[in-house]
C-alpha cells in the first residue's frame, strides 16, 4: 500500500491513498439521513473503508437495493458507483438483470429484513439459486423503521414492541434460508463488530457467486432495547464468533504459516481466506455443520457470527450458467446484434 | 391449371362446383396430435396459392377436452375467420351431435365411422371413414396410433377435394423437418386413407380446391408469436426474462428457437444473448428494468395475469425512466378468464398501467409482418424514449398461423437513444443531470453503470427527484418533472407507428372506422360487405397509442366513426373519448367479447346497424 503526501492546503499531512492513488474520502457518498447512531451507517461506514482497502473501481460497481430504511443507505456510501433504489422486496431481479447485461460490473445488494424475508422472500431465494454474482448484504433489524415500528419476518418469537405489541410468530433465518437455496457463501455479522464485518465483506467480494451477508443491524429508534436479540446491547453481551477471519488478497504474499486450528480457503480470484476456529469443531465448509449450527442457534437464542459456509467449487455463478460471451451485453456492437439480411431470407425460406 | 394461371383470384368453377371458397371444421380431441394434421392441410392449401386462415379452438387443457380447427378458403383474399362451415370432420364423439348441426345447408359431414350418427340431416352428404380399421391395418406401434389416425382425414380430404398429393407430402416433410421416419408413416397413411376412400366413396358434393395464383407469391406462413421474436431478435434484442403463460409462452419458444442459430458468436461459440426463466412475471420484468437500466435490449413475453403482475415494475421504468419492452399477448380476463381464448382487452390496462399518474406508448400488431417489424420498433422506441413500451398482440395473431406479406429487413440502424458516452461526461462533468431536459422534448440523457468516470454516476429511483436526480420531496419539483413526462408522452405522439388510413376506392365515405391489430382481416372483408350494400367506410388501422393528429383529424371528418375491437367495455373507445372529448357524439363503440375473433359478418351488422 502505497503513502503519498499531497498539498491539501494545511501543513503537510501524509495523506493514506489505496492501490488506485485515492484517499479514503472519494469512497463516501451523500450525507446520511437515517437515526443518529443507526447500524445501517456503520456498515455502510464498513463498505466505504473495504473498497476503499480493496481498491474497488467505483465506477464498475452498482449499488441495487429496495425500499425500506437499508435500502436508502446505498445514498451514503461510493457516491461515484451507479445505484438503483428500486421496488421493494425487488431488488434481487433488478441486479440479476444488470449483472448479465454488464457482467464486468461488481454487484452489492443492499436489503432489509423487510425486504428479504418478507415480501421480498421469494425473489432473496431465486437470486440464490441462480448463484448471481453478488454481494448481498441484509441489514437485518427486525423491525420496520419507515412505517414507524411494525414487527418483521425476522422478529423473535415472543417479542413486545410498544407500537406492534406481542409477535406470536417465529422468525424466518436469513442465513438458513440462503443455504436452504444452495448458497455458496453465507456469513452472519453484527453491526457492532466492525473488524468481523470488515473481514467477511472482504471475502465476499473475492466470492464466486452470490455471498450472502446477515448483518444483525440495530435499529435504535423502535428496536434497540436490552431484550431484543437485534439490539447493540444484546450483540455485545452475546455475540459468539465461530471463527476470525484474515483476509489475503491475490497481490500479498502468504508469508506466515498457519497455526493449529486454522484453515485456509483459496477464492476464486486468487485470493485467500484465512480462517482462524474459534469453535474447534465447526467447519465452514460442511452444509450438514452449517445447518445443524444454525438450527440449534436458532432454538437456544444463541447469536453465531462468522463465516457460516463457503464453497468455491460447489456450483457455476449465473455468468457461467449462461454459456454467453465474454464481452457484456451492453457492449456489443450493432453487427453483433442484429444479423444478417441473408440471414433473414433464409429464415423465411424455412418457414 | 391452364384456367387458373389466367386470371387472379383464377378458380373458376363448373356448374354448381364451389373452388377454393369455403369452411372446414375440424374436430378432434386434445393432445391427439390433430396439430400437425391441420398444418399440414393449411399448408398445402397455402402452396396451391389459396388464400387460407386457420383457427386453432383449443382448451385449456393437456390431454381429453374437445378442440377444434378451422380453416377458411377464400378464393378472393379474405382471411378473417368465418362462422358457418361447409365441411365438419368429426373425431369427437362427444361433439359429434353439435358440429354436425352447425354445417351449412349443401355442407358434408366427414365422420369416424366408430362415432354414433343419430338423426341425419337430408340436406348434408355423409361419408364415413374407417379409422380405427385403416390405422389397425397400417399395424404401428400402439403408442404411435392416435397420431397416425388424424392422418386418415387428410387422406379423405385429398381425395374428396383434390388436394395436390405432393403439397401434402412437401407439407408433411416440411414439418418433420425432413425427418425420414415420421413423414414415411405419415404419408403411408394419408396414402391408404387415399386409396381406400377412391376405392369406397362416390363424391356426390360440389367442394374442391384448385391450385390458384395472385395472392400467395412472396408471401409467408407464419404466427405471430414467432414473428414477434424473430423481429426482437433482429431488433437487436440481447436479454430476455419471462415467465411461462398462455399465450405468450411461444414468443420465447421462437427465441430459444432462433437466438443460438442467429446470435451465437462465430468467433467464440458463445450466445451473444442471455435468456432467464424468472420466479414470476415481477421478477421478469425487473431483471428486464436492470438488463435495460445496465444499458442491454430488454423484453418479456406475457399475457393479463402476468401483465397484472408486472404493474409495479412498470410504474418504476416509467418514473426511473427505464427502457423496457413488454410482449403482452392478449388472452381473455377479468381474472385467469380465459386462456386458450382471444381478445383485446388490455388495452386500458397496459395504457395506464401502475398507479399514480402514468401511461405508456402501446404498439398494435395486425399480421405477422407487422410483429415483426414492431419486435424491433419496439426496442427502439423503448431505448429512444426510456420508457417501458407495450406491444399487445392477441391468442389470434400470436398463436395462429396466418398468411402474411414476407418480413421487412429493417433500413435504420437500431436506435440506442440518448446515451452519454465518456468522451461527453469527459467534456461536461458534474454539469451533467440525468433529468435535465437540454434537448426540450422531454427525453433526458443517461449515463450507463460501468461509464470510467467519477461524474457519470447518478442514482436512480422511484421516489421523487430532482433534475439531477438527487430525493426530493419539494412540490415544484414533482411537478416539473410530471410535466417533463408528459412532454415525453406528447414527443411520443410522433414517434410510434402511425396509423393507417384506407379511404373509399369510390365514393365519399358515409362512415369511419378504427380498429386495430388482429381485427384487420375481417375489417377489410367487412367493409367489402358494406360496399356491396353501397355503404362507403373510411378505415383507419391505429398501430399505436397515444395517437396522433392524423386520427384526431379523422375522428373529426366523419359524422360516424365506428370503434370496433374485440372485448367488452370499448377500451379504446373510451381512451379515444378521452384524447378527443369534443367527437363524444360521432364516436361509436363496436366491441364484443366472447373468445372467437370477429368477424366480417358481424361488423358489418352493427355498422349497418349504427347508421
Amino acid at each position: 500500500m502505497s503513502v503519498t503526501t499531497e498539498n491539501t492546503g494545511r501543513p503537510a499531512a501524509a495523506v493514506k491513498t489505496n492501490h488506485l492513488g485515492l484517499e479514503k474520502a472519494v469512497y463516501k457518498g451523500a450525507p446520511s439521513t437515517l437515526c443518529k447512531g443507526c447500524g445501517h451507517d456503520t456498515i455502510g461506514q464498513r463498505i466505504i473503508n473495504v473498497a476503499w482497502e480493496l481498491g474497488l473501481d467505483q465506477t464498475q460497481v452498482v449499488k441495487m437495493s429496495g425500499i425500506g430504511c437499508s435500502s436508502k443507505s446505498p445514498a451514503y456510501f461510493m457516491g461515484w458507483s451507479h445505484a438503483f433504489n428500486g421496488v421493494h422486496g425487488r431488488m434481487p431481479a433488478i441486479a440479476t438483470g444488470a449483472a448479465v447485461a454488464n457482467r464486468d460490473l461488481t454487484v452489492i445488494g443492499i436489503s432489509g429484513d423487510g425486504d428479504t424475508a418478507s415480501i421480498g422472500t421469494g425473489q432473496f431465494k431465486h437470486a440464490v439459486r441462480r448463484n448471481v454474482p453478488m454481494v448481498y448484504i441484509v441489514e437485518n433489524n427486525g423491525v420496520y423503521g419507515l412505517t414507524k415500528g411494525q414487527f418483521s419476518a425476522t422478529a423473535d418469537l415472543g417479542q413486545r414492541l410498544k407500537y406492534a405489541g406481542l409477535n406470536n410468530l417465529p422468525p424466518l433465518d436469513i442465513c438458513l434460508e440462503a443455504l436452504a437455496a444452495n448458497a455458496t457463501f453465507v456469513a452472519r455479522s453484527f453491526a457492532g463488530d466492525p473488524r468481523q464485518v470488515e473481514a467477511l465483506l472482504k471475502a465476499a467480494f473475492s466470492h464466486r457467486g452470490i455471498a450472502v451477508l446477515d448483518i444483525i443491524s440495530p435499529c435504535v429508534t423502535f428496536n434497540n432495547h436490552d431484550d431484543s436479540t437485534k439490539s447493540y446491547s444484546w450483540g455485545k453481551q452475546k455475540e459468539t464468533a465461530l471463527n476470525e477471519l484474515n483476509f489475503i488478497p491475490p497481490y500479498e504474499e502468504i508469508t506466515v504459516g498457519y497455526y493449529e486450528g486454522e484453515m485456509e480457503v483459496a477464492m476464486h480470484d486468487g485470493s485467500r481466506v484465512v480462517l482462524k476456529k474459534l469453535d474447534p469443531d465447526y467447519d465452514p465448509t460442511n452444509k450438514l455443520n452449517a445447518f445443524q449450527t444454525l438450527e440449534s442457534a436458532r432454538q437456544n437464542q444463541q447469536f453465531i457470527t462468522g463465516l457460516i459456509y463457503i464453497n468455491q467449487e460447489e456450483r457455476p455463478d449465473l455468468h457461467e450458467l449462461l454459456h454467453y460471451t465474454e464481452t457484456p451485453l451492453v457492449h456489443l456492437p450493432e453487427e453483433k446484434l442484429r444479423p444478417s439480411r441473408q440471414a433473414l431470407e433464409e429464415v423465411m425460406a424455412k418457414l | 391449371m391452364s384456367i387458373a394461371e389466367q386470371e387472379a383470384p383464377s378458380a373458376v368453377a363448373k356448374q354448381g362446383e364451389v373452388i377454393n371458397n369455403f369452411s372446414l371444421n375440424i374436430a378432434t380431441i386434445n393432445g391427439s396430435g390433430s396439430q400437425t394434421s391441420n398444418g399440414v392441410l393449411l399448408r398445402a392449401f397455402f402452396k396451391m396459392g389459396i388464400p387460407v386462415t386457420g383457427k386453432n379452438l383449443f382448451p385449456s387443457n393437456i390431454q381429453g377436452l374437445p378442440t377444434w380447427y378451422i380453416i377458411r378458403l377464400s378464393k378472393d383474399g379474405y382471411l378473417a375467420h368465418r362462422d358457418p362451415y361447409e365441411i365438419a370432420i368429426c373425431l369427437n364423439g362427444r361433439t359429434v351431435a353439435e358440429d354436425m348441426a352447425k354445417v351449412a345447408e349443401g355442407g358434408i359431414v366427414l365422420y369416424d365411422d366408430s362415432l354414433p350418427i343419430a338423426a341425419r340431416r337430408p340436406d348434408v352428404t355423409y361419408y364415413p371413414m374407417p379409422v380405427s380399421k385403416l390405422v389397425k391395418e397400417a399395424n404401428v406401434a400402439f403408442e404411435l396410433r392416435d397420431y397416425i389416425a388424424n392422418m386418415v382425414y387428410v387422406g379423405v380430404l385429398a381425395f374428396l377435394l383434390d388436394i395436390d398429393m405432393g403439397e401434402i407430402e412437401a407439407a408433411i416433410t416440411w414439418n418433420f423437418d425432413g425427418k425420414p421416419k415420421p413423414i414415411e408413416l405419415n404419408m403411408s397413411m394419408v396414402h391408404r386413407a387415399y386409396e381406400w376412400a377412391q376405392a369406397n366413396l362416390t363424391k356426390t358434393d360440389p367442394y374442391h380446391v384448385q391450385r390458384m395464383t395472385g395472392f400467395n407469391e412472396d408471401k409467408i406462413l407464419a404466427d405471430g408469436n414467432t414473428s414477434a421474436a424473430l423481429g426482437t431478435i433482429f431488433g437487436g434484442v440481447s436479454f430476455v426474462a419471462w415467465y411461462p403463460i398462455t399465450p405468450a409462452s411461444s414468443v420465447v419458444d421462437g427465441l430459444s428457437k432462433y437466438l443460438p442459430r442467429l446470435r451465437t458468436d462465430p468467433e467464440t461459440g458463445k450466445a451473444n444473448f442471455a435468456v432467464i426463466q424468472a420466479e414470476d412475471e415481477l421478477a421478469a420484468l425487473g431483471m428486464v428494468v436492470g438488463a435495460g437500466w445496465a444499458g442491454a435490449r430488454a423484453m418479456t413475453a406475457t399475457s393479463g395475469p402476468g401483465l397484472d403482475l408486472m404493474a409495479e415494475f412498470a410504474g418504476l421504468a416509467y418514473f426511473a425512466e427505464v427502457p423496457a419492452v413488454i410482449w403482452d399477448i392478449q388472452r381473455i380476463g377479468p381474472s385467469t378468464g380465459l386462456p386458450t381464448r382471444t381478445s383485446q382487452g388490455d388495452i386500458s390496462d397496459a395504457y395506464f398501467m401502475s398507479h399514480g399518474d402514468t401511461r405508456h406508448p402501446l404498439l398494435f400488431p395486425a399480421d405477422p409482418a407487422e410483429a415483426f417489424e414492431f419486435g424491433i420498433v419496439a426496442l427502439d422506441l423503448a431505448e429512444r424514449l426510456q420508457t417501458l413500451v407495450l406491444v399487445l398482440s392477441d391468442l389470434d395473431l400470436g398463436m395462429n398461423v396466418w398468411i402474411s406479406p414476407k418480413y421487412q429487413y429493417p433500413e435504420a440502424p437500431l436506435d440506442r437513444g440518448k446515451v452519454l458516452s465518456l468522451e461527453q461526461i469527459q467534456e461536461l462533468g458534474h454539469s451533467w443531470g440525468r433529468y435535465k431536459d437540454v434537448d426540450g422534448d422531454g427525453i433526458t440523457w443517461r449515463t450507463l453503470p460501468g461509464t470510467r468516470h467519477p461524474a457519470a454516476a447518478y442514482f436512480t429511483r422511484g421516489t421523487g427527484h430532482t433534475d439531477m436526480a438527487t430525493y426530493s420531496e419539494r412540490p415544484e419539483d414533482w411537478e416539473n418533472n410530471l410535466k417533463r413526462l408528459r412532454r415525453k408522452f406528447e414527443t411520443a405522439r410522433k414517434l410510434v407507428p402511425a396509423p393507417v388510413v384506407d379511404l373509399p376506392r369510390s365514393g365519399t365515405a358515409q362512415a369511419g372506422i378504427i380498429s386495430l391489430g388482429s381485427n384487420h382481416p375481417a375489417i377489410v372483408e367487412a367493409r367489402d360487405l358494406l360496399a356491396q350494400q353501397g355503404i362507403e367506410t373510411a378505415y383507419l388501422r391505429l398501430r399505436a397509442l397515444p395517437i396522433n393528429d392524423t386520427v384526431r383529424e379523422f375522428m373529426h371528418t366523419y359524422e360516424r366513426v365506428f370503434v370496433v375491437e374485440n372485448n367488452f367495455d370499448g377500451q379504446l373507445h373510451e381512451i379515444l373519448l378521452s384524447e378527443e372529448p369534443v367527437c363524444g357524439g360521432q364516436l361509436i363503440s363496436v366491441a364484443r367479447c366472447n373468445g372467437m375473433p370477429l368477424t366480417a359478418a358481424w361488423i358489418a351488422e352493427q355498422i349497418q346497424k349504427g347508421l
